[in-house]
C-alpha cells in the first residue's frame, strides 16, 4: 500500500493530475470518516475532507515519503476540523437533516449546543447515540478518542498526527475515556 | 471513594491501552475482585469504549474524489517552474548563473560611453575613428558608441557596435567587419568573444597589440 501510494506521490511531483486521483480514491472514505466524526455533519465533513486532499496536493512537496501518508493526510485533516470546530462554535447549520430521515446532523448539532434531556437519548439508535456521545466530547478529547477508538490507530500515530507527545496523547485517552464513561453512565 | 482509587484508576487506563506490566495486572485484577466501586468503574470504562466499536464505517458520499479534482487549483506554468527550480538545484544554479550573466552582459551595453580600440596610426575626430587614406592599421579596432570611416588599410577585423561603418572607396579591411546595434546581436557578439577568449587560439599574438580604452 505504502509503496503504491508513493509511486503515485512521485508521479503526481512530475505533474501527473490523474495519479492525484488515485490517491484520493484510495483515502476517500477514510478522511471523510474521520472529518464526519470530528464535525457530526456531513456537509461540513465533506467540505473539510476535501480541503484536506486540496491541502495535500498542493504541498505534497513536502511529503516526507520515509513517513506514512496517511498520518501525514490525517494531520491536515484533523488540523482543519479542529479550526472548523473553534470557529463555529455558535454557528448553526439551517440545512441540518430533520430527525428520522438521516437523525445524525441534527443530533450532533444539537450536541455543539447543549446535552439533550435522558429520554430524547434513550431513544436513539445505537449509530445515532455514538455520534451524540462523540460530539459531547471537549474537543482536544475527541480528536485522540476518534483516532484510538473508531479509526484504531496505535497511540504513537495519533502522537504523530497531533504532533503531540506520547505522554500527552496517553493522558488525553485516559481522560477522553473518563469523560465518556460519566457521560454515559450506567448503559 | 476510598484511597485504593488513584493507583488503580491509573491501572486501569494502562490495562485498555495494553501498556501494562505483568505484576499490575496482577495487582489490578485482584483489587477488582475485592473492590465493588472500583470493579463498577472498569466496566463502565470498557462498555463506553467498547461501544464506540459499534460504530459502522462511514463512507465517503458519491462524487466525492470528482469534487476534490474539481477542487484543485489549475496548475500555473508558474508553479512548475518553481517545482521544477526547486527539485533540480543544478537547473536553479544554471538559471541564476545565467540571469546575472546576463545581468552584467546588458550592463555594459548600456554603457554609452564612446570608446575605441587604441591603434597607433588612427585619428579620432570627435566620436567618429578615421583611419586616414594611405595608412595601414594592423590589429583589430572596436568602436563602441562612436563611427568609424576607413579611407585607409585596416589588417584585421572591423567592429562597430551602436554606430556606423563609412567604407571609402581607397579602403580595404583584411578582416571580418560588422556593425552590431541591437541588444541582442550584441549579446552574440559577446558571448562569442568570451568563448573565444576562453578556447585556446593559435594566434594569440594578435591579441596582444590591441587593448580596448575608453575615452
Amino acid at each position: 500500500m505504502d509503496e503504491l501510494v508513493n509511486k503515485r506521490i512521485n508521479e503526481v511531483l512530475k505533474g501527473n493530475h490523474e495519479a492525484f486521483e488515485e490517491i484520493v480514491t484510495m483515502f476517500q472514505h477514510r478522511l471523510y470518516q474521520v472529518c464526519y466524526r470530528m464535525l457530526g455533519n456531513r456537509q461540513e465533513a465533506e467540505d473539510i475532507a476535501q480541503e484536506a486532499f486540496v491541502r495535500a496536493y498542493v504541498n505534497i512537496h513536502t511529503y516526507d515519503q520515509k513517513r506514512k501518508f496517511s498520518t501525514w493526510l490525517f494531520r491536515i485533516a484533523t488540523n482543519l476540523c479542529i479550526d472548523r470546530i473553534r470557529k463555529k462554535k455558535p454557528d448553526y447549520y439551517l440545512d441540518a437533516e430533520v430527525p428520522g430521515t438521516e437523525g445524525l446532523n441534527m443530533y450532533s448539532q444539537i450536541a455543539a449546543t447543549g446535552d439533550l434531556p435522558e429520554e430524547e437519548v434513550e431513544k436513539m439508535e445505537t449509530q445515532e447515540r455514538i455520534q451524540y456521545e462523540i460530539g459531547r466530547l471537549p474537543d482536544k478529547y475527541r480528536s485522540v478518542i476518534i483516532l484510538r477508538y473508531m479509526e484504531e490507530l496505535p497511540l504513537q500515530e495519533i502522537s504523530d498526527i497531533l504532533e503531540l507527545p506520547l505522554g500527552t496523547v496517553k493522558t488525553r485517552v485516559h481522560r477522553g475515556r473518563e469523560a465518556l464513561r460519566k457521560q454515559m453512565g450506567n448503559m | 471513594m476510598n484511597t485504593c482509587r488513584e493507583s488503580m484508576i491509573h491501572y486501569m487506563h494502562a490495562y485498555l491501552d495494553g501498556d501494562i506490566s505483568r505484576d499490575e495486572e496482577r495487582e489490578l485484577k485482584e483489587h477488582l475482585a475485592v473492590c465493588p466501586s472500583c470493579k463498577e468503574m472498569m466496566d463502565e470504562l470498557q462498555s463506553a469504549v467498547s461501544f464506540l466499536q459499534f460504530a459502522e464505517p462511514v463512507k465517503a458520499p458519491e462524487g466525492f474524489v470528482s469534487g476534490v479534482m474539481d477542487r484543485l487549483p489549475k496548475e500555473k506554468p508558474k508553479a512548475g517552474i518553481h517545482r521544477l527550480l526547486r527539485r533540480h538545484p543544478l537547473i536553479a544554479a544554471a538559471a541564476m548563473f545565467i540571469i546575472l550573466m546576463s545581468a552584467t552582459l546588458f550592463s555594459s551595453y548600456n554603457n554609452q560611453q564612446f570608446s575605441v580600440t587604441k591603434q597607433p596610426n588612427l585619428v579620432i575626430e570627435g566620436e567618429t575613428v578615421v583611419v586616414p587614406a594611405g595608412e595601414t592599421v594592423k590589429g583589430d579596432i572596436v568602436v563602441k558608441n562612436g563611427n568609424i570611416r576607413i579611407e585607409g588599410e585596416v589588417d584585421g577585423d572591423v567592429t562597430v557596435i551602436n554606430g556606423s561603418k563609412y567604407m571609402a572607396s581607397t579602403a580595404i579591411v583584411t578582416g571580418k567587419s560588422e556593425e552590431i546595434d541591437k541588444a541582442f546581436d550584441w549579446l552574440w557578439y559577446k558571448i562569442k568573444s568570451t568563448v573565444k577568449g576562453l578556447l585556446p587560439t593559435s594566434d594569440t599574438g594578435k591579441d596582444g597589440d590591441s587593448h580596448t580604452d575608453s575615452e
